[in-house]
């Protein structure tokens, strides 16, 4: 079966089953390797990206269930990979394997867009369903912070 | 080459020679920057010009005295090499170790850059892939910058001073005119750098020995490089999506597999196979049942597909009958049991057997005014590493390849080369970050597969493991049963102190050259009971290493974060507190009274200079920092415990304070915060340090009330996040983390915090609401129900803190 989508801003038309993860999808046929693998049922967010901006575990999503619609992953967030976020990440040396931080980036992106300034407490409830084995949470919230104060102070 | 400095509790000197023929001077890393004279000598050093520009080589002492003209091109000889400088000036730093989250290629980079004089913006990292030149290989046991510190110093002090030596030539003026600075060389206003010298110098060099030795290496004062706040060199790649761990690796033509895990791990054999309905799935290819002479995967068969979706959507209309290995009946409480069975039928090791005023424990024991007993347990834990296990097998040109990222290749290779048949020289094992390590990947078995597979259908195979595989054939951390005894004189002073711990050992396992031989002949797994060697003055002393043979039998043990301090400081350091409590005395105090550098808790130079002494120090720092003994809430405790990392010899000197807040009606407890206090030696990555400690103590947090499963049928209960549960951003508390400033021989970091925290909140539950803990994870129903029935006894009069 032939579905299209658009990944990062690119049309594409893919002949697949129907019922194939948008996660497979991504890595294996369109080579994006950025988002990751972790448990197969939506609960380590490793493979989070976004569908028309919003942020959804691509593992349990279908990939006919996103035909014709926008998807956005890390490789697309920022043309040159230096989003707000993902500077601040440097920042904060957030990352330690590293494995999980396509999926917690791609999470925060999609919360501050919804709430550019949210509080710890809205943090934490946004940024629950996505677990960093490393358990680098408290530098994965100072950076979300630090992204969000430079996104004010950029407006 | 000298990678290998395996520590364990003996004179592991024997045991390290029979690893590996390939590792040289494995006793110098230990020598400090303070003592030139190292043992360093049986390899000398080469600077070789070739046409990329100069590298830096340590190569094999026959070598040295050959008079034959040398390169380091491949091939003409296989020495170790370090770094290398290009015409373009870059610094290129061959990192050995796996990178997999502790940043170890900045760290490794930097302990180079700093004698070099490089400037730090010139240098690159080079992840390499398994080759003998690069020696044994091996990254654990928080070892990697404590045994690399002096090799890659004086690997970066000879080539500063041949860098000096021809940039004092083309000067035109003298060497000791001249110095290094920032990859220049500097005479009064006149300098060169590093990169002309390279394209104009001859730095051609070899060194001796001795002249390795004589080494100048910068006093800690004269550092620029380490103890300075920098970013670690593998992080922007991982913000970006463009880090490439193994599970990205993909070959041509290659096919995708998904393992069908048997029922048990060991004896489980493939009766039948009807994969008659999987047949309609698109890109199902077939089931391959693996032949596997290594004995790593028996009873597997792997679903072949064109993709990985393909193989995971066949896989579940794919009937295999297996005949069952004996473990298929094996529960978490048969495992406990026979653990305790074993203790008490007097089984295991005698790892440490200390008399004290001349009378042995069991003379001190008898005589004891008061003895105190308890048992300690833990469960099994699963390292859930985020990426999955997986590799690519692969043959071409007559060599196999395995790619994945891996802990260990040099325990891994004679695996692969049996399961193939073929010779360790055939196999080359490609390099990939880790998504992950934790101990996972220091067992390479998952390799096994893919390889395996390889070979069966001549083609490549990429095998990659679903969530619920990983965790069934995971090498998970045992559980553990333990026993102690403390026995007091009429004037309530320790005399003496008795520790035995049962659990799966993964070293008789996996690793069996790991072994030590206690005092009465048996043979001892060093990780798995590393920890009771403590430095506190108990009186007489013993400590027994127990296999647990039904753990061992039922499913690999694994090394997991810490291994066995994972499990015996949990019960030493609560067990203190037991003691402390029965002889009325302050935590803090009553540690600080039994710790004293006195005898066997001296210390010595270079690596536990200073002793016991220096675990105090960070004691009484954490004491302070936490502001212990402070008024709190009711329901509410601060409760301490110590460790010295992972080994005597390596020691990472840690106290931790927990203040938590139990819930009465629900048992659910909450670390409210973390004060932590480590004394490490020179620090080399400050931010990575701290990164290393703060992930340690969640680890410990996580293992301590959030995560932990048990056998059922053979199996681990829990497979994926549904019931697995480890610590999430909600639950981290405050933290509070100080390092010593210490010049000191530099140690581990990736461990030692992980076991400190466990324990520390075990006391602050017994302070806030009186209750002992002893099984971890503590569970709040566990802790509800030993709150009940504190409740009844004191309602029936009996004291509360009598200990069981």
């Amino acid at each position: 079966m032939s579905v299209k989508l658009s990944v990062n801003g690119k049309q594409r038309e893919l002949d697949l089953p129907q019922d194939t993860p948008l996660l497979w999808v991504i890595r294996d046929e369109l080579e994006l390797k950025g988002t990751k693998f972790g448990c197969g049922i939506g609960q380590c967010g490793a493979c989070t990206v976004h569908v028309d901006g919003v942020a959804i575990r691509s593992c349990i999503t279908s990939v006919a269930s996103v035909a014709g619609r926008a998807v956005t992953t890390i490789e697309g967030l920022d043309p040159q990979g230096n989003h707000a976020l993902q500077q601040a990440w440097v920042e904060a040396q957030a990352p330690q394997c590293g494995y999980c931080q396509s999926g917690q980036i791609m999470q925060a992106a999609s919360l501050l867009q919804a709430n550019p300034s949210p509080t710890d407490e809205t943090i934490v409830t946004s940024m629950n369903g996505n677990l960093c084995r490393c358990m680098a949470y408290g530098r994965i919230k100072k950076a979300i912070k630090i992204a969000s104060a430079q996104e004010a102070g950029d407006e | 080459m000298s990678k290998q400095r395996i520590k364990g509790w003996q004179d592991k000197t024997e045991r390290v020679q029979n690893i590996s023929t390939d590792q040289v001077s494995a006793n110098t890393q230990t020598e400090t920057t303070t003592t030139p004279k190292s043992k360093i000598g049986r390899r000398g050093f080469l600077i070789g010009a070739t046409s990329a520009g100069f590298t830096m080589a340590f190569l094999p002492a026959a070598l040295m005295t050959s008079t034959k003209s040398y390169g380091v091109e491949r091939g003409s000889f296989e020495p170790t090499v370090w770094y290398s400088i290009n015409p373009l000036g870059e610094i290129t730093v061959n990192i050995a170790e796996a990178e997999m989250g502790q940043h170890i290629g900045t760290s490794l980079a930097r302990i180079v850059a700093e004698e070099l004089e490089a400037d730090w913006k010139d240098v690159r990292l080079n992840y390499v892939d398994n080759e003998a030149r690069y020696g044994y290989r091996v990254t654990g046991g928080s070892w990697s910058v404590w045994q690399n510190f002096d090799l890659l110093s004086r690997a970066g002090a000879a080539g500063r001073k041949a860098l000096i030596e021809e940039g004092a030539d083309l000067l035109g003026v003298s060497p000791l005119k001249c110095h290094a600075r920032r990859s220049r060389v500097i005479s009064g206003d006149k300098s060169v750098s590093y990169q002309e010298i390279v394209k104009k110098g001859d730095l051609s060099r070899r060194y001796s020995a001795d002249d390795l030795a004589d080494l100048q290496i910068k006093k800690p004062s004269q550092r620029n490089l380490i103890g300075a706040d920098t970013q670690a060199l593998d992080i922007p790649d991982k913000t970006r999506g463009t880090a490439v761990y193994g599970i990205d690796a993909s070959y041509d033509g290659m096919v995708y597999a998904k393992p069908i895990v048997p029922p048990t791990r060991y004896d489980s054999r493939v009766l039948n196979v009807d994969d008659s309905g999987a047949k309609a799935v698109s890109g199902y290819r077939q089931t391959l049942q693996l032949e596997d002479p290594s004995g790593t995967v028996p009873g597997w068969a792997l679903v072949i597909a064109d993709s990985f979706h393909a193989a995971l959507k066949a896989e579940k209309l794919i009937k295999v009958t297996w005949s069952n290995g004996p473990a298929v009946n094996v529960s978490e409480a048969d495992i406990l049991q026979h653990g305790r069975d074993l203790i008490e039928a007097g089984k295991g090791s005698t790892v440490v057997d200390d008399i004290f005023d001349g009378k042995t424990v069991s003379e001190l024991m008898f005589d004891a005014d008061d003895v105190i007993r308890a048992e300690y347990t833990t469960s099994t834990v699963l390292h859930f590493q985020l990426e999955p296990v997986n590799a690519i097998g692969l043959e071409r040109n007559g060599m196999w390849e395995l790619h994945a990222g891996n802990q260990w290749q040099s325990l891994s290779m004679p695996v692969y080369a049996k399961a193939l048949g073929v010779k360790e020289e055939q196999i080359i094992m490609r390099t990939y970050l880790l998504g992950g390590g934790f101990g996972r990947r220091l067992n390479g078995d998952y390799g096994v597969p893919a390889l395996l597979a390889a070979k069966a259908l001549g083609k490549p195979v990429k095998v990659v493991f679903s969530r619920e595989d990983d965790s069934r054939f995971d090498s998970p951390r045992s559980a553990s049963v333990q026993s102690l005894a403390m026995g007091f004189n009429d004037n309530k002073k320790v005399v003496a102190f008795t520790h035995a711990a049962a659990a799966g050992w993964p070293s008789e396992v996996m690793a069996d050259f790991f072994l030590g031989e206690g005092k009465n002949g048996e043979k001892f797994d060093p990780f798995s009971i590393n920890g009771a060697n403590h430095w506190y003055s108990l009186g007489a002393h013993q400590v027994t290493a127990v296999s647990n043979d039904l753990a061992n039998r039922t499913f690999r043990p694994g090394w997991l974060r810490s291994v066995g301090p994972g499990w015996t400081n949990w019960a030493l350091e609560s067990f203190i507190d037991e003691a402390a409590n029965r002889v009325n005395v302050d935590p803090i105090m009553f540690r600080l009274q039994h710790l004293s550098s006195r005898g066997k808790n001296a210390g010595s130079y270079p690596n536990s200079v200073g002793g016991a002494r220096r675990l105090a120090a960070v004691l009484k720092r954490a004491s302070k920092l936490s502001n212990w003994g402070k008024k709190l809430p009711d329901s509410t405790g601060m409760g301490v415990a110590t460790t010295f990392g992972q080994e005597r010899d390596m020691p990472t000197w840690c106290a931790c304070v927990a203040q938590v807040h139990v819930d009465r009606s629900s048992g659910k407890v909450t670390v409210q915060k973390l004060t932590l206090v480590l004394d490490a030696g020179a620090i080399v990555h400050p931010d990575g340090a701290l990164a290393q400690t703060e992930g340690a103590a969640m680890w410990g947090l996580s293992m301590a009330l959030h995560e932990g499963t048990r056998f059922n049928n053979g199996q681990v209960v829990d497979t994926n996040l549904d019931t697995y549960t480890p610590l999430r951003m909600a639950d981290i508390p405050e933290m509070e983390i100080e390092f010593v400033d210490s010049n000191y021989q530099s140690v581990g970091l990736g461990e030692p915090a992980t076991t400190v925290v466990g324990p520390a909140i075990g006391n602050a539950i017994f302070q806030a609401v009186g209750v002992r803990m002893r099984d971890l994870p503590i569970r709040a129903t566990g802790l509800k129900d030993a709150l009940a029935s504190l409740e009844k006894k004191s309602q029936a009069g009996s004291d509360s803190n009598q200990v069981v």
